[in-house]
């Protein structure tokens, strides 16, 4: 700190909240020692300030990290904040402020402590959404798709576009369970919900036969010579089975299936 | 027959195609159903760790042809079903709506003629492309032997179209593929290839012009149905990436279907090793500015089990290390063992910015435990490293390879596919190996 006295910002989740928070050090003149969120409860001795979200404040800040830093820059900055890495205010703080420092040189310091913890963030969070554009299953319920994910980053933002793209204008919602968000799209029109719960309705006479179709082959496919269920692991982490079609039994329960001890396993 | 017994019969018979990537071509819905993204989308993957992209399947399974190393050939005795293009199309919009799939990869067996298996594929294609106004991936098997006239019209059908070379001699073809021939193959991909490079003109010339395959073309080979060796198989790999821009060249361990005198009995285990092998050493060729003769010669005609390609490579080359990582090209930190494409792109970007040293390394992704019996940074070798040819062995060797390690005696079959002239690269061809281009 360089006023000597410990504080740690609370703001409201938002990323204007966020940038209102680094207008605010830069005001001060001072680096809190936390950045929390209202919703994080916090017994601590320092003082907590509450910083206002300020649509102002955030855009001057964003429009100084486009200008000093690059365009780039921001777009990193803004896909670190859909990650889940611990500290991760504090981590988006530091970046500006190197980078307001170093200029544009700040993204290709890859050996730098906070550039590559962001970086490898970052790119958890945009493979993740990469997975998801392709484990994502849509249910039809008279003509509307409806998906469920529980990512472990707020992936949304990312992939809404490329699902608005492939599906023709077609009426979509993808439900993230984990933030208790949803990305809906109605009559042409994209937008992010928060806040909200939602249960798949039980599928209909058709939507369950395309399941059941789907299932055949997903069971056809596959080499029984071949079998290597720790590979299939690696490339489809199990965390994604709970809401992919072809893994659930017909029963409702997931397909629990444990690596066997098999040579095909070991090549690397 | 119901469409679920189908489904099951027809995709049953395709999962021996290896490919099932929808990389290659980026397309925007504009409107339709279905994008396309360059990097392609795995969907799924099999209780086998393969990925499912598309809906691999055939249009049907009966088949004219008896190639022996072939589950749908003609005297075997398998149940037979047949799509009609309409049921396909349905079931692929139907998949692709869920998000099921990326596109769709037809194949079939030979019915009737080559001309009306072709023909039958087209049909399914248009009603997708025109009828659905589908814009989603699709991936189409070239029949050996149709008319080149429907080859051009399958070509602005789908995204990619394959031939499957299958087997990597002649000798071994006419032993078990009495019906096909080297020209019989190489004709439509000769043809193919050659309708890519027309199309890249017309697309400069005319914008609104066709096009023709965008993502290019693909083949298949087996492995391990006949005595073929690996430096064989590398060669005419390299020959087609080379000769016809091929995309992908795919490998295909040999699944023992039924018991055939001049194949593996039934039983015998695939052999994922060797399969592995030569994918790695596919990458080396394609991304890593390796050549074939570099990986394998005349005396080393198959790659050791124990070594990946390219530690084999770097232990034979001891004349080549160690590497200093902040100033070496590009190209040679490719060559290290350890080091990977993007990786060696951080280090590249990393080391304009601050001098690298070990601790740095491991940040940007680089394996340690191989890349220091390789390396400098700054002039001095790794802290407290005892170079002795046990350990380097020990931290090279691929865990559990040895296991895997049988001696197989090859007997030395050089057939070439292509003729002395063909060999001649075009300056174009030296173009594209120089820019790395796919």
């Amino acid at each position: 700190m360089l006023n000597g006295r410990d504080v740690i910002y609370c703001y409201d989740g938002s990323f204007d909240g966020l940038m209102s928070c680094v207008f605010e050090s830069y005001l001060k003149k001072e680096i809190p020692s936390e950045i929390i969120t209202g919703e994080q409860e916090q017994l601590t001795l320092s003082e907590v300030r509450y910083i206002e979200t300020n649509i102002k404040r955030s855009e001057r800040v964003m429009r100084g990290i486009k200008n000093k830093i690059s365009d780039n820059a921001l777009l990193f900055i803004k896909q670190a904040f859909l990650t889940f890495v611990p500290q991760r205010d504090m981590l988006i703080l530091d970046f500006i402020r190197k980078g307001l420092k170093f200029g544009r040189k700040a993204e290709f310091m890859l050996t730098d402590d906070t550039v590559d913890a962001l970086r490898k963030a970052v790119y958890h969070c945009t493979h993740e959404a990469h997975l998801l554009e392709g484990f994502i299953r849509f249910s039809d319920h008279g003509g509307f798709l409806s998906a469920v994910i529980s990512p472990k980053n707020k992936v949304l933002p990312l992939i809404g576009d490329h699902f608005t793209d492939r599906l023709g204008g077609e009426n979509f919602f993808i439900y993230d369970k984990t933030h208790r968000m949803a990305f809906v799209y109605i009559d042409h029109r994209g937008e992010i919900m928060e806040n909200i719960d939602f249960e798949l309705p039980p599928p209909d006479e058709c939507e369950q036969s395309f399941r059941e179709l789907w299932r055949d082959f997903y069971n056809a496919i596959e080499i029984p010579e071949r079998r290597n269920p720790r590979c299939r692991m690696n490339n489809m982490p199990k965390r994604f089975w709970e809401n992919m079609t072809e893994m659930e039994r017909d029963n409702g329960n997931i397909l629990l299936d444990l690596p066997q001890s098999d040579e095909n396993d070991k090549i690397d | 027959m119901e469409l679920s017994e189908k489904l099951r019969i027809l995709s049953d018979s395709a999962k021996y195609d290896a490919a099932c990537t929808s990389s290659g071509v980026d397309r925007s819905g504009e409107g339709g159903i279905g994008n396309a993204s360059v990097g392609g989308i795995c969907h799924s993957f099999a209780g086998d760790g393969r990925c499912i992209s598309l809906l691999k399947i055939l249009m049907t399974n009966y088949c004219l042809f008896d190639c022996k190393y072939c589950v749908n050939r003609r005297s075997n005795d398998v149940p037979r079903a047949r799509f009609s293009p309409d049921e396909i199309a349905d079931l692929t919009i139907g998949f692709y709506r869920r998000n099921y799939i990326e596109g769709l990869f037809l194949s079939s067996g030979v019915i009737q003629s080559p001309d009306y298996t072709c023909e039958q594929i087209i049909e399914t294609l248009s009603i997708l492309r025109n009828k659905y106004n589908f814009r989603g991936y699709i991936h189409a098997k070239a029949i050996p032997g149709a008319d080149p006239e429907l080859i051009n019209r399958l070509g602005t059908l789908a995204d990619r179209i394959s031939v499957n070379i299958e087997l990597p001699s002649q000798k071994s073809l006419n032993a078990l593929a009495p019906d096909k021939s080297k020209k019989s193959i190489l004709l439509p991909m000769g043809h193919i290839s050659g309708r890519i490079r027309e199309n890249k003109y017309d697309i400069v010339k005319y914008r609104s012009a066709p096009k023709f395959a965008p993502a290019g073309q693909s083949t298949q080979m087996i492995i391990g149905a006949t005595p073929d060796s690996d430096l064989q198989i590398l060669r005419l790999s390299e020959a087609m990436y080379r000769n016809y821009t091929l995309k992908r060249v795919f490998y295909s361990a040999y699944v023992p279907v039924g018991d055939q005198k001049l194949l593996p009995p039934a039983g015998t285990k695939p052999p994922l090793l060797r399969e592995h092998r030569l994918y790695q050493a596919d990458w080396l060729l394609r991304f890593y500015g390796f050549r074939a003769e570099e990986l394998l010669d005349e005396e080393h005609q198959n790659f050791d089990p124990m070594f990946d390609p390219k530690c084999n490579w770097a232990l034979h080359h001891p004349e080549c290390f160690p590497v200093e990582i902040n100033t070496a090209e590009k190209e040679m930190l490719l060559r290290v063992p350890g080091i990977g494409v993007r990786s060696a792109q951080r280090i590249v970007i990393a080391r304009r910015q601050a001098k690298l040293d070990y601790k740095d390394l491991k940040k940007l992704g680089v394996v340690l435990k191989r890349a220091i019996y390789f390396i400098l940074c700054g002039g001095k070798r790794f802290d407290g490293l005892i170079v002795t040819e046990e350990g380097i062995m020990r931290q090279l060797m691929s865990e559990s390879a040895a296991s895997e390690r049988e001696k197989q005696d090859f007997s030395n079959m050089q057939i070439s596919f292509f003729d002395a002239g063909n060999m001649l690269p075009t300056m174009e061809d030296r173009v594209k190996c120089l820019t790395g281009e796919m």
